[in-house]
């Protein structure tokens, strides 16, 4: 630990060292460059590297000895195993951002200026604070099946509710492709904190001159809702939009404690780490790394040009 | 993939997943080495110093041993060194560690292995292998090991005619947990024929109950309850030979005789009437962690549950575990009374280094002397060493594994899918069994495993 911060200092002095040779406007550019050097390495070693690394990787077989050009991804794209995972994948992305979005839209709306706001907030905010595996071991227990044996009392609290009006507890977590839905929904039970509290932020910093003019003209509702705050939130909900979309993509943890990936209810992230680590098959292992990667490509791209485009309005 | 002592990484793996452990697990992982020093201590035995003293003056060295032994049970391991570490003078330094099965091998490719690792499964000592980083057990180690175990346990570890680790401990998977009063009370004896143990099923659903309860949740590694189950009815539906075909892939994973004891475990465990007791239908197997299964005898909801010797330690404490206890075990029997296959698992000791002391250290843990030291130090951990002192086991379940493994006329077979290649053993096998369990039919189960095997 020692010696990794006296050789942090040392390049951090070196660095400083030469760039103080430097003077003039030229010497701003080579000043500028000296100083990006070390992240520029660091991210070569520990982000680049390891990316084309994972590419080239994902070109060979289990072993990760012979080349077999695209046969990895072919699988993923025919293998029935490897489709449910994809069809869940997609469930995962299509429900999670814009449920979550909108669920934490409406609850910012209904409670911004309300007597309660700071209490309620905190409520749906809560979850936010809670780890991945917490919240599936929590939801794990909502789920909980106990049979209609004996005198068997059930601890869950869905399948409690279920026997109360009248019904026969029911295996939650096996039924497809229910079971992907109810995972959805922990995934969802945690953004919705986020996106309340970003679009709360963004609905306050709504000039109140234009609510006041809206209000003057005796605008509904429905209307101040359609024509004022959804316009002046709209480039933030994009960005929420987005970024629940990217969280949920990598989605791991929920997977991992709740089902372990069975029962049909696998997605791309669990599944690159089980064939990896579990399976030991290096290079569907990759594949799937990179196709993940380049799921997140395209999000990220508009995430940064939406962001640029409201910078610049 | 599950050795006898990996039971309180179950047991740990379960809490950590129960709770915000994880979170605490990550602090310990930091935490978790453990120096055992080599002061005196009065747990420690006497032992006779000879065998160490040409490795040469060792005095001062350290010995980085790593494992998946955690919490509680790390510490009877860490006392049983003591003995070596006072007649040597070197230190060894344990180090647990619930991922032990991933990192160890991240570790071996990376070039930062430990000196010693404890590899519960033959097929990671393969997989370790083949990094090129392992270190083949030295002369004296091979030495123990002829004089010590049955020639079957070298095998194991033996890959391109070099011979790599040492067997440890060892588990008994062949066993049926019951208990002894309800027994007792309605007057059903132990069966000692498949025959009967069939006979016994039907008579206690005959009465109104479920027989059998079964659970094979184990986060990721949900499944493998059934593997152990399909490997105990090859043995007993084919033979001992079939199984090693199978194994090793001379026969198809998809043959009639693999697909008859599939459908053979399926006669108890998809078959309504007789599970799941206290648990729910046969889906509910899937779903019901393997810690909790065996816990419904003792609540009187079922009255059999298949699980290997490990299981003693999921039972509350005050449970007595004992041939006239609250519960107990006995023998899977085999076909007729004549066979007596054994399945089980164990774990081996894989070097990275060959220093004198690392080397000395494996002889050490290679001995009787070292098996009889931990014996008498633990509970619920026992070992094929011949070497073994039986009258150092003091627990009764440890006595009747012991017995079992130690027993002349058994035929011992170590556990399959820790044998098989990873792609079968720890995914495939585990996955397909789960959809097996859950409605999916033999035939499409045994054809997908074969699939997933690689060519």
């Amino acid at each position: 630990m020692l010696a990794a911060l006296l050789l942090f200092a040392a390049v951090m002095g070196v660095i400083l060292f030469i760039a103080g040779r430097f003077g003039g406007k030229r010497g701003d550019k080579v000043v500028a460059y000296l100083y990006l050097l070390p992240a520029v390495l660091m991210l070569a070693v520990g982000l680049v590297y390891p990316g084309l690394r994972t590419i080239y990787q994902s070109f060979f077989d289990a072993a990760g000895t012979a080349f077999i050009g695209f046969d990895n991804y072919g699988t993923i794209f025919t293998d029935k195993d490897q489709l449910t995972v994809l069809r869940n994948t997609v469930f995962w992305v299509v429900v999670t951002p814009f449920v979550a979005t909108a669920i934490g839209l409406v609850y910012a709306i209904l409670v911004d200026k309300s007597r309660f706001e700071s209490f309620a907030k905190a409520l749906i905010f809560l979850p936010m604070s809670i780890s991945f595996v917490a919240a599936g071991v929590i939801w794990k227990f909502v789920y909980e099946y106990r049979p209609d044996q004996g005198n068997v009392k059930q601890i869950g609290l869905v399948n409690q509710l279920i026997v109360w009006l009248g019904g026969k507890p029911v295996q939650l977590l096996i039924e497809t492709p229910l079971n992907t839905f109810l995972l959805i929904i922990v995934m969802i039970w945690i953004q919705a904190g986020f996106a309340m509290t970003i679009l709360s932020a963004a609905i306050k910093a709504i000039p109140d001159d234009i609510i006041e003019a809206a209000r003057l003209d005796g605008v509904n509702a429905w209307s101040m809702f359609r024509k004022i705050t959804l316009p002046s939130v709209q480039p933030t909900v994009v960005v929420v939009l987005t970024t629940i979309g990217i969280g949920t993509l990598k989605v791991f943890d929920i997977v991992r404690t709740m089902t372990g990936g069975n029962f049909e209810t696998s997605v791309v992230a669990n599944e690159f780490y089980r064939q990896t680590f579990n399976a030991d098959n290096q290079g569907l292992g990759a594949a799937l790394a990179v196709l993940l990667f380049v799921l997140v490509i395209p999000i990220v791209i508009y995430n940064i040009r939406s962001l640029r485009r409201s910078e610049a309005s | 993939m599950f050795g006898q002592p990996t039971s309180p990484r179950f047991r740990a793996a379960l809490a950590g997943t129960l709770s915000a452990g994880l979170v605490f697990g990550l602090a310990a992982c930091g935490g978790d080495d453990s120096d055992s020093g080599s002061g005196t201590d009065a747990s420690a035995a006497a032992i006779d110093c000879a065998p160490y003293t040409k490795f040469g003056d060792i005095k001062g060295k350290t010995v980085t041993i790593y494992t998946g032994i955690v919490t509680p049970e790390d510490t009877p391991h860490i006392e049983s060194y003591k003995p070596f570490e006072q007649c040597t003078g070197a230190t060894i330094k344990y180090e647990g560690d619930k991922s032990f099965e991933t990192q160890v091998l991240v570790r071996a490719r990376a070039g930062n292995p430990p000196d010693l690792a404890i590899v519960p499964q033959p097929g990671l000592v393969k997989q370790l292998v083949s990094t090129g980083k392992a270190v083949a057990a030295p002369e004296e180690v091979s030495a123990n090991v002829d004089k010590f175990w049955d020639k079957a346990w070298k095998a194991y570890t033996t890959i391109d005619g070099k011979f790599y680790g040492a067997p440890l401990g060892a588990s008994v998977k062949s066993l049926v947990w019951y208990s002894p009063s309800e027994f007792k009370d309605k007057g059903y004896t132990v069966p000692t024929t498949l025959d009967e143990l069939k006979a016994l099923s039907d008579k206690i659903a005959g009465e109104g109950g479920k027989p059998w309860c079964a659970g094979i949740a184990s986060g990721d590694a949900t499944g493998w309850p059934v593997t152990d189950w399909v490997e105990d009815f090859v043995l007993r539906t084919s033979s001992p030979e079939t199984y090693d075909k199978w194994v090793n892939h001379e026969i198809p994973f998809n043959s009639p005789e693999i697909a008859t004891a599939f459908d053979a475990v399926g006669g108890y465990l998809k078959n309504d009437k007789y599970v799941n007791g206290g648990l729910g239908d046969v889906k509910s197997i899937a779903t019901t962690t393997f810690q909790d299964a065996g816990l419904k005898i003792l609540e009187g909801q079922c009255s059999l549950h298949r699980q290997a010797s490990f299981y003693a330690a999921n039972f509350e404490k005050g449970t007595k575990v004992a041939e006239d206890g609250d519960v107990f075990a006995f023998y899977l029997p085999g076909k007729d009374a004549s066979s007596k296959p054994v399945l089980g698992a164990g774990e081996f000791v894989v070097a990275f280094a060959d220093r004198p002391e690392v080397k000395a250290f494996q002889t050490y843990l290679s001995s009787d002397v070292w098996a009889n030291t931990k014996a008498k130090l633990s509970s619920g951990w026992v070992t094929a060493n011949k070497g073994l002192d039986q009258a150092n086991l003091t627990n009764p379940i440890d006595k009747l594994a012991g017995g079992i493994l130690l027993d002349p006329n058994a035929t011992f077979r170590f556990d399959g899918s820790d044998m098989m290649p990873a792609a079968v053993g720890s995914d495939a096998f585990w996955k397909q069994s789960t959809a097996w369990i859950t409605g999916q039919d033999t035939k499409t189960t045994v054809d997908n495993i074969e699939k997933a095997w690689p060519k």
